[in-house]
């Protein structure tokens, strides 16, 4: 059996330590991904059949019948990816630190490993980030299918990084959400804040033609989802108005580092007992 | 020994927990040395686990210093967690991964190379006869056999300490047996083995030393020869006694005056408050439950039995359970707290 840790070793420096942390983020991590594997056709229909409804009635058949215009599919879909993006990744962030802290206590083998706590939160968050952005992968094909258009290749290339943003925000959001709800809370706790999200995020809504019910409007401007949303409009219809993409990507990184900050703080209190 | 040198060290350890009317650890201070089976033993509430907690970094304490392995708890939990390992009481087992791949995916949390990682998986199986299970889902195992896999995965990095929570809670008499010779085996080839148990006959069993705790202290601390040598001489009669219209009082004095009898004590169950010791008294049983009596005698306990059990007959009390027993650990702790430690 290996034996005392000695001073030196006692005595890591800072780099060794990002070394161990760097390793026990991508250890707890690989976990979650060989588990997921199995799980990939559960966790799109979980994430993906709510939206593909959306942009059945309201990009197609609404316009179908006459009720709505027809370049109105051209703004429905980066909302709807923002929305699938964004609550996939929060959904799958929350819920499964839920069930893991509360049901199965199967993460404390992982809180275990020789690195700080914070690296399995991170790998926590970088995995329900990675879920939220194969949603929203999954949701853009759909969308062409369902609404009949198409987005350039370089359209789709500048959503990407804007996908993988606004995936971490939706992650960084349900770490927080995930450790500061009581378990047997968690199912009320998602009704008050998913439809709330759902319909103040500028999904259905471009957020500048909002200016005569300016109270909404500002309602929407306190949802991180407003300039997810806006932000992707902003590269896929930028004929449509839409809030400027630096105001987008600000508010975009500033929500990861607040929400991503509160999470981990509420991990390592769930954490540590 | 210095604080250093020992493989776990506790200093002043206080752990207070919101909305409690009193700190789950209470001051608590020991030191392991190296090679030793520790044993933290107590009731239910007692603060064992809460302690084992912060030992192994899931607890952070209010006050206090631990060490473990020579690492500081408090200023670098994460390499604490390479020298320590942990057996929890509860089944935390990774249900999404089969039984080797619980192991496998233990050692690839604490940096082992592939081969390594799948050999030594391979090798704790087999010692711990769960090779033909290896590819099951644990939900699948007994709960011995998902507590053998337990330990199978906690030993996978060969930690020096060994952190076991209740190592027996819940287990057959065959898997009890088989844990406690695995225990017996980690501690010949030098691991540090730390147990929390409120079964005596285990600490007896397995612990080189045993620490008494109590509603969050520590109140003793020794071998168990040393802790049970501490008891006068002599055997206990442990009598169960439906006393009737009698009365606990009348009845505890009445025994005390039987030939051969030095002491009569009532014993509560653990939630009991404290009753007085060396003679009996306490409330009257008004639940139905038989009263429990310990008596001590230093004389041949056969006849001082037969007297004490003619007293009861001839009072019209019912005896309900009897037994003769030489002092034991529970004993030690009824002597330190007046009550029954289950």
């Amino acid at each position: 059996m290996s034996g005392q840790v000695t001073e030196p070793e006692q005595r890591a420096g800072g780099g060794r330590r990002l070394v161990r942390a760097w390793h026990g983020f991508r250890a707890a991590l690989w976990r979650d991904l060989f588990v997921m594997v199995r799980e990939v056709p559960r966790v799109l229909a979980q994430t993906v059949v709510q939206p593909f409804f959306m942009l059945l009635v309201m990009g197609h058949v609404l316009i179908q019948i006459g009720y709505v215009r027809e370049d109105y599919a051209a703004i429905l879909l980066p909302g709807i990816l923002a929305l699938t993006t964004f609550l996939g990744a929060l959904q799958n962030t929350a819920l499964g630190l839920v069930f893991d802290f509360s049901v199965t206590r199967e993460l404390e083998d992982r809180l275990l490993l020789p690195a700080p706590l914070y690296t399995v939160a991170l790998a926590k968050m970088a995995f329900g980030a990675l879920r939220g952005v194969l949603s929203g992968v999954v949701i853009v094909p759909i969308g062409f299918l369902v609404l009949d258009l198409w987005w350039t290749p370089g359209q789709m290339l500048a959503a990407l990084p804007l996908v993988v943003l606004g995936a971490c925000c939706g992650a960084a959001a349900g770490l927080w959400l995930g450790t500061a709800v009581e378990s047997r809370n968690i199912a009320v706790w998602f009704a008050i804040a998913v439809t709330p999200l759902t319909f103040t995020g500028a999904i259905q809504f471009p957020w500048p033609m909002l200016s005569d019910t300016l109270w909404f409007q500002m309602l929407c401007a306190l949802n991180p989802l407003t300039y997810l949303s806006e932000s992707l409009r902003a590269v896929t219809v930028p004929a449509a108005p839409h809030i400027p993409l630096p105001i987008g990507l600000t508010v975009l990184v500033f929500s990861v580092v607040v929400a991503g900050a509160l999470g981990i703080r509420g991990f390592r209190a769930r954490a540590l007992g | 020994m210095t604080a250093d040198d020992g493989a776990v060290t506790a200093r002043g350890l206080v752990k207070v927990y919101p909305k409690r009317d009193r700190p789950a650890v209470d001051g608590v201070s020991f030191a392991v040395p190296r090679g030793e089976v520790f044993g933290l033993l107590g009731p239910n509430g007692a603060g064992k686990t809460t302690t084992i907690g912060v030992l192994t970094t899931r607890v952070v304490p209010t006050r206090g210093e631990a060490r473990v392995g020579g690492v500081d708890l408090m200023r670098d939990g994460a390499q604490a967690r390479r020298v320590l390992g942990v057996v929890s009481q509860h089944n935390n087992l990774d249900r999404g991964l089969s039984v080797h791949q619980n192991l496998v995916m233990h050692g690839l949390y604490h940096g082992l190379p592939r081969r390594e990682r799948r050999r030594r998986a391979d090798a704790l199986l087999e010692e711990m006869g769960l090779a033909d299970r290896a590819g099951d889902r644990v939900d699948h195992l007994s709960g011995g056999q998902q507590q053998r896999v337990k330990i199978a995965r906690s030993l996978l990095h060969e930690p020096s300490v060994l952190f076991v929570d209740e190592p027996s809670t819940g287990l057959d008499p065959q898997s009890r047996l088989f844990v406690y010779d695995k225990l017996t085996e980690l501690h010949e080839r030098g691991v540090t083995v730390v147990i929390t148990t409120h079964d005596m006959e285990e600490a007896a069993r397995l612990c080189d030393r045993v620490g008494i705790m109590d509603r969050g202290r520590l109140i003793a601390l020794d071998t168990p020869a040393a802790l049970t040598a501490s008891l006068p001489e002599g055997t206990h009669l442990d009598l169960a006694v439906d006393v009737g219209t009698v009365g606990a009082r009348q009845l505890a004095k009445a025994l005390a005056e039987c030939p051969g009898v030095e002491s009569v004590e009532q014993v509560e169950p653990a939630s009991g408050g404290r009753t007085g010791t060396g003679t009996a008294g306490g409330s009257e049983e008004d639940d139905g439950a038989p009263t429990r009596f310990r008596l001590r005698t230093e004389a041949d306990p056969t006849p001082v039995l037969a007297a004490v059990l003619q007293v009861i007959g001839g009072l019209g009390c019912e005896v309900r359970d009897v037994g003769v027993r030489r002092p034991s650990l529970e004993d030690v702790f009824i002597g330190l707290t007046g009550r029954g430690i289950r």
